[in-house]
C-alpha cells in the first residue's frame, strides 16, 4: 500500500480525512483551500458519507458540532476569513469538548487580504480567536506528506482529549503537488459514551457548554479543562530539527517559511555558518523547553514567518530572555526570501555583533 | 380501577419531573409538555436529540426526557443538520425563538428549510427577546413597546414583523409548515396535533417540517399571565394568521420512492 502519489497538499489532506474514518464534512468554499470541497464532493458519496457544502462558516462550524455530538468524526476546513467566522462554534466546541478536526489554509490578511498564501493566522489559531479561556491543538504541516499524516493523528488526539484539532497550513502547502505515500489508518479506537445517540438503555446525555448550576459550576468546568490542557502540554512535544546540535544560528520556523529557512540552513552551513533550523510541528501546545534548550546552546535565534511577528513571540517566552532572538518577518502572501535569510545572519557576522533583536 | 379514577391530565413520560425556570403564565412549558407527549404518543423518546436554543428555552434539554444538545444563537438549525446527517436514525428537533431563528440565524434557518433537512423545527415566537429582558425581536408587532423600541416599533425605520411560515412557504422543500398558538386550551390542542404530524413525519423519514406556536411571554409584557395569553390573541394573530401553509406529506412518499 505504501505507493507513491503526486497530489496536491489540500488533496492528501482529504483523502487523508476518508483514510482517518471522517465521513461527515461540512465547509463553505473559500480559495485557497477549494481543492478539499471539491474533492469531498466526489469522495464523501463514494464512501457513504456526508459532503454539504454549507450557507456559511457559521453553519459549518455548526454542523461539525452536531456531527461530532453524535459521535462520529467530522471535518470542516477554510482559509482565514472564514476561519474568523468558525471561532463561535470552536469557542462552543470547545466549551462542550467535542472532538473534532479543522483545517486553516492560510492566506493573506487582514480583511478580505488576498489568495496568496500566508500565515498571519498564527495568533488566532494558537490563542483562541472565539470567546473563553480554551485551547485548540495546532499542528503545523509543512508538505503535502505532513498534510497527510497529521491530518490522520489529528482526529486520534480529537478523539482520545475531546478536543478540536486544527491543522494549520499555508495556501502554498495546500496548492503545491507532491509525491506523497498516504497513510494507513491507525486502527485506534475510541469509546464514546457521552454522544447524543438516543437515551436508549441509559440516562439521558447532555452536552452544552452553559454551566449555570451550582454557583462555581463554570470555575469548575474551566478548571477540569484546564487540567485537560495541561496534560496535553505534558505529552504533545512535536519538533523537527535540522543541523541543530552542533548550530550557532537558529532558525525557527513553520510551514513555508520553515521549507526556505531549510535551505538557508545549508547555503550558510555551504558558506561556513553554523546555522540549524528549528520546526515547530505543535504549535499549542508549543514545545517551549525544547525550544529553550536547542536555542541557549546555539545562542543566537532568527524567527522566519510569514506574518509580522506573531510566532516570534512564542519563541520570546520559551526562551525567556536568555536567549537573543531577531525577526525577519513577510506578509500579505509574500514568502521570505532566501537570500534575506542568509544576508540577515551574515550580516551579524560580519558587524561582529554584540547584540541579536528583533525591533 | 374504575373510570372515575383514571387520571385524564398526567405529566407524560418525557416531561422531567422538576419545576422549571419559566415564569408564571409563560408559553415555553405548555410547549415543553406538548413536545413531551407527542414523543411518547409516537415511541421515538429513546432515539431523540432535542436542541436548544440560546433565548429563555435554553435549559430546555433539562426538562424533556430525551438527550439534549446546546447551540450556538441562532445555529440550532445547523447543529441539527450535522446531527441529522451523521445519525439519520435520530429524531432532530431544533427548539428555537423568534429572536434565534429569525434574526441572529436567519441564514440558517432558511438554508436548513431549502435542504429539506429531516428534521423539526419548534419555533416559538413571543414577539420579544425574553431571555435578555424585553428588545425588540423580529417579530415584534408594530407599535409595540420593548426596552430597545420605548416608542414603539416604527416599521419605517425597522421594518415589519417577519412572518416566518409565509416565508418559507415560498420555498419548496419543505413537507409540512403550519402556525399555532398556545393562548387557550383549545388552541394548545390544535398545537398538539400539529407537533405531533411534525413529529410523526420526521419518523417516517418525509423531511423538514416547521411548527411557529405564538406564544406567551407576559413577563416582557408586563402584564398578568391572563392578559398576556389575550395579548397573544388580539394582538399577535392579526398579524400572524394562524394557518396550515403546507402539508403535504403525500408528494413527499412518493419522492423518497422515486429516489
Ligand atoms: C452571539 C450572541 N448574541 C447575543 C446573545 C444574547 N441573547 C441571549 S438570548 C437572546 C434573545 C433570545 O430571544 P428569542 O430567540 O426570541 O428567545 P426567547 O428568550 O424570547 O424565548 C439574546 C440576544 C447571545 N447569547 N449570543
Ligand atoms: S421572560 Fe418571557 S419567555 Fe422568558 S420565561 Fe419569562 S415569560 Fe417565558
Ligand atoms: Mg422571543
Amino acid at each position: 500500500m505504501s505507493k507513491t502519489v503526486l497530489m496536491k497538499g489540500n488533496e492528501a489532506l482529504a483523502e487523508a480525512a476518508i483514510i482517518a474514518g471522517c465521513r461527515q464534512y461540512f465547509a463553505y468554499p473559500i480559495t485557497p483551500q477549494n481543492e478539499i470541497p471539491a474533492y469531498m464532493s466526489r469522495r464523501m458519496p463514494e464512501v457513504g458519507g456526508t459532503f454539504l457544502q454549507a450557507e456559511s462558516e457559521l453553519a459549518a462550524i455548526s454542523m461539525v458540532l452536531g456531527a461530532a455530538a453524535g459521535g462520529v468524526r467530522a471535518m470542516t476546513s477554510s482559509s482565514s476569513p472564514g476561519m474568523a467566522l468558525k471561532q463561535e462554534g470552536i469557542s462552543y466546541i470547545a466549551g462542550s469538548e467535542l472532538p473534532c478536526v479543522l483545517v486553516n489554509v492560510m492566506r493573506g490578511g487582514p480583511g478580505l487580504g488576498a489568495i496568496a498564501g500566508a500565515q498571519g493566522d498564527y495568533f488566532q489559531a494558537t490563542r483562541g480567536g472565539g470567546n473563553g479561556d480554551y485551547r485548540t491543538i495546532v499542528l503545523a504541516p509543512g508538505s503535502a506528506q505532513e498534510l497527510a499524516d497529521f491530518t490522520v493523528d489529528a482526529f486520534d488526539l480529537a478523539d482520545q482529549y475531546r478536543i478540536p484539532v486544527l491543522i494549520l497550513a499555508d495556501g502554498y502547502i495546500g496548492q503545491m503537488s507532491e509525491p506523497v505515500v498516504l497513510p494507513e489508518p491507525t486502527g485506534k479506537t475510541f469509546e464514546k459514551p457521552w454522544a447524543l445517540t438516543g437515551a436508549k438503555g441509559r440516562s439521558k446525555n447532555i452536552i452544552a457548554s452553559l454551566k449555570l448550576i451550582p454557583d462555581n459550576a463554570l470555575e469548575e468546568h474551566n478548571l477540569h479543562l484546564q487540567e485537560k490542557y495541561d496534560l496535553i502540554s505534558e505529552n504533545i512535544r512535536r519538533i523537527d530539527t535540522y543541523h541543530t546540535d552542533n548550530a550557532e544560528w537558529l532558525i525557527v520556523a513553520y510551514g513555508t517559511a520553515a521549507r526556505i529557512a531549510r535551505k538557508a540552513v545549508d547555503r550558510l552551513r555551504d558558506e561556513g555558518v553554523k546555522a540549524g533550523l528549528f520546526r515547530p510541528l505543535s504549535l499549542w501546545p508549543f514545545p517551549d523547553r525544547e525550544l529553550h534548550e536547542i536555542a541557549r546552546n546555539a545562542g543566537k535565534v532568527l524567527t522566519v514567518e510569514m506574518s509580522m511577528g506573531q510566532l516570534v513571540e512564542d519563541v520570546k517566552l520559551s526562551v525567556n530572555g536568555e536567549v537573543e532572538v531577531d525577526l525577519y518577518g513577510r506578509a500579505g502572501g509574500a514568502v521570505p526570501a532566501l537570500d534575506d535569510i542568509i544576508e540577515r545572519i551574515n550580516s551579524y557576522e560580519r558587524e561582529n555583533h554584540t547584540h541579536v533583536q528583533a525591533s | 380501577m374504575s373510570a372515575k379514577t383514571i387520571p385524564m391530565y398526567k405529566r407524560p413520560k418525557g416531561l422531567t419531573d422538576v419545576r422549571t425556570h419559566y415564569c408564571a403564565g409563560c408559553g415555553h412549558g405548555i410547549i415543553h409538555k406538548l413536545i413531551a407527549e407527542a414523543l411518547e404518543e409516537l415511541e421515538v423518546l429513546d432515539r431523540t436529540i432535542l436542541i436548544a436554543p440560546v433565548g429563555c428555552a435554553v435549559l430546555a434539554y433539562k426538562y424533556i426526557e430525551v438527550d439534549g444538545l446546546e447551540a450556538a444563537h441562532g445555529r440550532a438549525p445547523a447543529v441539527a443538520t450535522g446531527l441529522k446527517r451523521a445519525l439519520p436514525d435520530k429524531m432532530v428537533i431544533s427548539y428555537q425563538g423568534d429572536g434565534d431563528l429569525l434574526a441572529i440565524g436567519t441564514g440558517e434557518t432558511i438554508h436548513t428549510a431549502n435542504r429539506g433537512e429531516d428534521i423539526t423545527i419548534i419555533f416559538v415566537n413571543n414577539a420579544v427577546y425574553g431571555m435578555t429582558g424585553g428588545q425588540m425581536a423580529p417579530t415584534t408587532l408594530e407599535g409595540q413597546k420593548t426596552l430597545t423600541s420605548p416608542y414603539g416599533r416604527n416599521p419605517a425605520e425597522v421594518g415589519f414583523p417577519i412572518r416566518a411560515c409565509e416565508l418559507l412557504d415560498t420555498l419548496e422543500s419543505p413537507v409540512y409548515i403550519e402556525r399555532t398558538s398556545v393562548h387557550n386550551p383549545a388552541s394548545v390542542r390544535k398545537t398538539k396535533k400539529a407537533i405531533l404530524k411534525a413529529l410523526k413525519y420526521q419518523k417516517e423519514g418525509l423531511g423538514y417540517s416547521f411548527v411557529e406556536i405564538l406564544s406567551m411571554c407576559p413577563t416582557n409584557l408586563g402584564v398578568e399571565p391572563v392578559v398576556g395569553a389575550d395579548w397573544v390573541k388580539d394582538a399577535m394573530i392579526p398579524w400572524f394568521p394562524l394557518k396550515k401553509f403546507r402539508d403535504r406529506p403525500e408528494e413527499k412518499k412518493e419522492e423518497k420512492q422515486a429516489s
